[in-house]
């Protein structure tokens, strides 16, 4: 909640004070950092909102170094990247903390939003605060995908062609669409060009501006915690939760720890396997982009695969296949309807009962077995397992109206679980 | 009685000053929206294209590329024109009803001069280029593969003629560019008349 004492009188002396008299700096830092009071039991599952934001900055500082060499045509892409890559001084540094960054990003935000599923951070009153994180997820992906064309490898064109495709299959207005998405024919030097223009200025700004609007949501309704307990409930004589620490320095402490951790795992990705054996930057796509050859087997990256195997597993019927972009699209579109999905009367799982632990489990095995398959040749086990594990996704959503409410819970306590010797 | 605020009238005039607001931007939007169109030399660059068929041997198969996407001619021989008269039960669109072809090629062989095959290379279900796999019984496709394209994004698989098997994910047959024949050993993609 933003502070509302506004009996405390900025600094008036220094710079600061300087500073303070003609920009909302002083309360700024108060309202966000030093009096924004967070749950004190906030574990592992927390770093990764503020990882987020480390990832983003990340993308935006090497993004802006890589444009000063890439060059956007058809003509000159595939060779501008492999000319960062071996004669631009630390181009490959550069390139690599980039592509292994946008990997890290989809890392992050999955680990980020099933803590909200875990923890039931999406209902009342955060349910605008999740329903802007679901739009940063598809600014992502938009931003992902139109990257993901630029080196133009063979793997570049051919998923750009898919998945541009994927709008053809809208009844009456499809072929016109899709026309009006390339500017062309086919994916040319023209749509490399506008994905470039979309992907280095509009989107970048259209995710900045989420996260601060992300954030200003969160701190006006104040963070959830693992035991779904509104810490608000209980303050002190000043006004300030029972169970709030402030934000700096207690966080901003912990979360420069996580972001050690983090960068670790990162640097060894980025220095000794930045292609993770195919998963991060696939092999086709060394390979320029080829509009003649299709590569053996088109899979997008991983991040992409849950969904991407939905697709796979419906098949055409009544002599159209757009039922497979309808089932993809509604995986995406049921996660915006969680706050009114869930019915249960508590919000963290620690207080749900068995049948809704077991169904997150359900959910989350779906979502990484569809990821395998989505990555695999559609032959053999994958695709009945895709078609399976489709369903089990689904019932993950559909259901949960049931079941949220029959399910048992415990009875949750007044004060946050703090397991730590209080002295 | 200058105190005295017309609500109505200020209502009205937000309500007028908006929608003169909106219609401007509508107006603003349509270049904007216009400008993703292809341009005036994307559209002079998809004009149609020869194909010289002259050395084409029977079996044997051409790529050429129109409007940037890969169009196959395949010259069948009798013993694959054969093929596509067999089991027409495990065909989707046996008879091209739903499909995308000139009417000319409208028949079994979905060509105007059965021997030659003129297909665009793009799979139905998400555009992907289909590969031709025309030896029969290839397993790398099926045990019982009577001969044809093979899809390897999705699994896709088409006979001799373009024409989708049952219970793959693309839902019609490959679709026939328009053609025609300048001479006997010319063809013309993208155009139906010889005057191309």
């Amino acid at each position: 909640m933003a502070n509302t004492d506004k009996t405390q009188a900025p600094p008036s002396g220094g710079l600061y004070g300087w500073i303070c008299a003609r920009f909302p700096l002083d309360s700024l830092v108060r309202d966000h950092l030093s009096e924004y009071y967070a749950p004190k039991n906030f574990n592992v599952w927390y770093y990764f909102g503020a990882l987020a934001i480390v990832v983003l900055m990340i993308q935006l500082l090497t993004g802006i170094f890589l444009t000063m060499n890439y060059k956007p045509s058809a003509q000159e892409a595939f060779s501008s990247v492999e000319y960062i890559m071996r004669d631009v001084q630390w181009g490959w540094l550069i390139r690599y903390m980039h592509s292994t960054g946008a990997s890290a990003f989809f890392i992050v935000v999955y680990l980020h939003m099933f803590r909200a599923l875990m923890y039931g951070s999406y209902r009342a009153p955060r349910e605008l605060l999740w329903i802007l994180g679901m739009v940063i997820y598809l600014a992502l992906m938009a931003e992902a995908f139109m990257g993901y064309l630029l080196p133009w490898g063979n793997m570049s064109f051919w998923g750009a062609q898919v998945i541009v495709n994927l709008f053809s299959t809208i009844p009456v207005v499809g072929d016109s669409l899709v026309e009006w998405i390339r500017g062309d024919y086919y994916i040319s030097d023209i749509t490399l060009n506008r994905f470039f223009a979309l992907h280095v200025i509009a989107l970048p700004l259209i995710l900045v501006f989420l996260v601060v609007a992300h954030i200003l949501a969160l701190h006006e309704v104040g963070s959830n915690n693992p035991d779904g307990i509104e810490i608000k409930k209980l303050k002190n004589e000043k006004g300030i939760p029972l169970d709030g620490i402030a934000f700096h320095p207690y966080y901003t402490v912990k979360d420069t720890f996580g972001l050690g951790v983090f960068l670790i795992v990162f640097c060894g990705i980025v220095f000794f396997a930045p292609t993770v054996g195919g998963l991060f930057l696939e092999a086709p796509n060394f390979d320029p982009a080829n509009p003649m050859q299709t590569p053996p087997h088109i899979a997008p990256v991983w991040y992409f695969t849950p969904f991407y195997a939905m697709l796979r597993a419906v098949p055409s019927f009544a002599g159209t296949q757009v039922w497979g972009v309808i089932v993809m699209f509604s995986a995406i579109a049921l996660l915006f309807f969680l706050p009114w999905l869930d019915k249960s009367p508590v919000k963290s799982i620690r207080y749900k009962g068995p049948i809704t632990k077991f169904m997150l489990g359900v959910f989350a095995v779906s979502f990484v077995v569809l990821a395998v398959c989505g990555m695999k040749p559609p032959q053999g086990i994958y695709p009945l397992l895709a078609r399976i594990f489709t369903v089990t996704y689904f019932l993950f959503f559909l259901l949960m109206p049931w079941y949220s409410r029959i399910d048992s819970t415990k009875t949750v306590p007044s004060r946050v679980t703090y397991n730590v010797d209080e002295h | 009685m200058s105190d005295d605020v017309d609500l109505g009238r200020r209502q009205l005039l937000q309500k007028a000053t908006a929608l003169t607001g909106a219609v401007g931007a509508v107006f603003v939007a349509t270049p904007f929206i216009s400008s993703w169109e292809p341009s005036a030399r994307a559209k002079a660059m998809g004009a149609p294209v020869e194909i010289d068929i002259a050395k084409l041997e029977p079996g044997a198969m051409l790529k050429v590329e129109w409007r940037g996407k890969p169009v196959w001619v395949v010259r069948r021989t009798p013993e694959m024109l054969a093929s596509l008269k067999a089991d027409t039960s495990l065909l989707a669109d046996p008879d091209s009803n739903a499909s995308v072809q000139p009417e000319y090629a409208k028949n079994t062989a979905r060509a105007s001069k059965e021997e030659y095959l003129v297909l665009l290379g793009v799979c139905t279900h998400l555009g992907c280029s289909p590969s031709a796999k025309f030896t029969p019984g290839d397993v790398t496709v099926q045990a019982d593969w009577p001969g044809g394209f093979y899809c390897p994004c999705h699994g896709s698989k088409f006979d001799l003629a373009g024409r989708v098997f049952k219970g793959v994910p693309a839902p019609l047959n490959l679709a026939v560019p328009p053609y025609s024949f300048a001479s006997a050993t010319k063809i013309v993609v993208g155009a139906d008349t010889k005057a191309a």
